[in-house]
């Protein structure tokens, strides 16, 4: 899966001497020496220098990102709507290529969680986990109870043989979690999932994210505009400004802000806040 | 195509125990019923409508001054029937026609399934070739049929040339619609997950495209059919079996208007019973397995 990355890194990053050379550690499979760690002290998971996307001739959509993720971190990319939030998610999982810079993935690739689900219709709950499962490369006889044990996971116990559309919108959205968690990767990407889902059962998806991600230690790099939801979830909250998609700042969420509804409350006005300027910023930008 | 469409059954009763918490069986005893509520509701309306259209025919046979070889009523037209049965001419007739337009279209689907996911990822050979396949589909295939006989004489190899020639190009279109109105999501998916070219082709395109397929192969059949007919009336004789086209035309020679009237009845009953039995039941599973609807099922 991280082969598009590569290939694309090679044809598009002779923007700068520096970069080529990286691209070239990258693109022969080597991560390049002496990882930089994080406040956690871990190895980082993802990385990017530089990180430059634009569509064709048209303006830059990402700019000049720089970011280093470590191993088994929550971070919440942030930002109004139309800022690249999902482009980036689409650069780290490899169906974008960067125009500029590079990015360094696990070499495995991502599981990537769409924000509409993205369930095959015609397969049952089920069957669209054994999907990923046998696109992993699971032997056949695993699949099923493997698929049975991922959908109990995301608590779907009784819906192995639904249809996409006989589930409700949380349940669908549980279901893609749990095909994301079938393919078995060390970072998740997470565009918007929970968008579309009301309050109430977004609160309980969220509760069970963290469950999942206690458990499996992964990355997990989630893309939303919802401030609360960032905050809740992530240990780090990246925001993202507008035309183009650069990095404004960088906030960390601890356990205990979390805790104490006067701080988060605080925060979460403060990023509403520069979340508003940025959309305004975007809808008068010349296009 | 069956393999890909059967992922409803077998594991599907066992399952919900596995979890421990067994799934409240949906209420079945009417089951039966409901069943036989839905096969009145479809049968019906056409059969309603049937009669209506048979009495009228028939009234106006009787009321019409014309002579009664010229404008025969529906009870003239079935007295031709017991005789054609009696002799095994329309048996025979039929088998013979059926097994050619089935055959024939099967051949087509064998050809154009390939074809089409050929086109279908190789995007300058669709450029080159789409138009002319489009333009193929547009061309009645009658036409095909004296270059037919000039080249294959009066055999069966003309009558499945044609066939071929009608029925190809419009399941590949078929396909491809259907294949050209997959959400881009689903390739990314593939991607994502990991899929191989070939895989993604047999588990989520195919799939995928199923619903347009199907429109594709239903106007294939129609294709195949309709081309048959052609074939059959205009190619007759050597060592050409009688068809129901066949009868058409020697209906015609005897200026047997009861018996051509029969015959068109007949051709329209095969397309008919081909229809139902087989394309209408198959797209309503595909739909419903997507979650969705014909018009006509609407409650």
């Amino acid at each position: 899966m991280s082969a598009p990355v590569d290939t694309a890194i090679a044809q598009h990053a002779d923007q700068h001497a520096a970069d080529q050379r990286t691209a070239d550690q990258r693109t022969a499979g080597l991560a390049p020496a002496g990882r930089t760690a994080d406040q956690r002290g871990a190895p980082a998971a993802v990385e990017l220098h530089g990180l430059g996307l634009r569509y064709g001739d048209g303006p830059p959509v990402l700019d000049g990102l720089d970011l280093s993720i470590a191993e088994g971190e929550f971070v919440a990319v942030l930002g109004a709507s139309g800022c690249g939030k999902s482009s980036l998610l689409n650069v780290l999982a490899g169906l974008t290529a960067p125009t500029a810079g590079w990015v360094d993935v696990p070499v495995d690739g991502a599981a990537l969680m769409f924000q509409d689900s993205a369930l095959l219709p015609w397969l049952t709950a089920q069957r669209n986990v054994e999907l990923a499962l046998r696109l992993a490369g699971v032997p056949r006889a695993e699949r099923g109870p493997r698929a049975r044990r991922l959908l109990d996971t995301v608590h779907l116990g009784r819906a192995y043989d639904r249809k996409p559309h006989e589930l409700s919108g949380g349940m669908r959205q549980r279901v893609a979690l749990a095909r994301a968690l079938a393919q078995d990767r060390r970072l998740l990407l997470m565009d918007e999932p929970f968008a579309a889902l009301d309050a109430i059962t977004r609160d309980l998806l969220h509760d069970e994210l963290h469950a999942v991600w206690r458990a499996t230690g992964s990355t997990i790099v989630f893309v939303t505009h919802n401030v609360r939801e960032a905050i809740r979830l992530a240990g780090r909250i990246v925001v993202l400004s507008s035309d183009p998609g650069r990095i404004a700042e960088i906030r960390t969420v601890t356990d205990g802000l979390r805790a104490d509804p006067a701080r988060a409350e605080a925060l979460a006005t403060e990023l509403t806040e520069t979340l508003r300027k940025e959309q305004k910023k975007h809808d008068s930008a010349p296009r | 195509m069956t393999a890909l469409l059967d992922d409803r059954p077998a594991r599907g009763a066992s399952a919900p125990s596995d979890a421990g918490a067994p799934a409240p069986a949906p209420a079945r005893p009417t089951a039966r019923n409901r069943r036989a509520r839905d096969l009145t509701r479809r049968a019906l309306p056409p059969t309603a409508a049937l009669l209506v259209l048979l009495s009228v025919w028939q009234l106006a046979s009787w009321a019409s001054p014309v002579r009664d070889d010229l404008f025969p009523g529906p009870v003239d037209v079935a007295a031709v029937l017991p005789r054609l049965i009696a002799d095994g001419t329309l048996a025979a007739a039929v088998g013979t026609s059926l097994g050619r337009g089935l055959s024939g279209f099967l051949i087509a689907l064998v050809v154009a399934t390939p074809a089409a996911l050929l086109l279908a990822h190789t995007p300058w050979l669709r450029r080159a070739v789409g138009p002319f396949i489009s333009a193929l589909q547009v061309l009645p295939s009658v036409a095909w049929v004296p270059a037919a006989i000039i080249v294959f004489g009066l055999t069966d190899a003309t009558i499945y040339a044609v066939i071929l020639l009608g029925a190809i190009p419009s399941i590949i279109n078929g396909l491809l619609a259907g294949i050209d109105l997959i959400p881009a999501q689903y390739r990314s998916l593939s991607r994502v997950l990991g899929a191989r070219r070939l895989q993604h082709i047999a588990l989520i395109e195919l799939p995928a495209a199923l619903p347009g397929y199907a429109a594709g192969l239903r106007q294939g059949w129609a294709f195949s059919w309709r081309s048959l007919m052609a074939a059959e009336l205009i190619a007759v004789g050597g060592s050409l079996g009688l068809g129901v086209g066949s009868l058409l035309q020697r209906g015609r020679d005897l200026a047997d208007l009861p018996l051509v009237i029969l015959v068109v009845l007949v051709i329209l009953a095969i397309g008919a019973a081909v229809e139902l039995a087989l394309f209408a039941p198959w797209e309503r599973r595909l739909l419903a397995d997507r979650g969705l609807k014909r018009t006509e099922d609407a409650a």
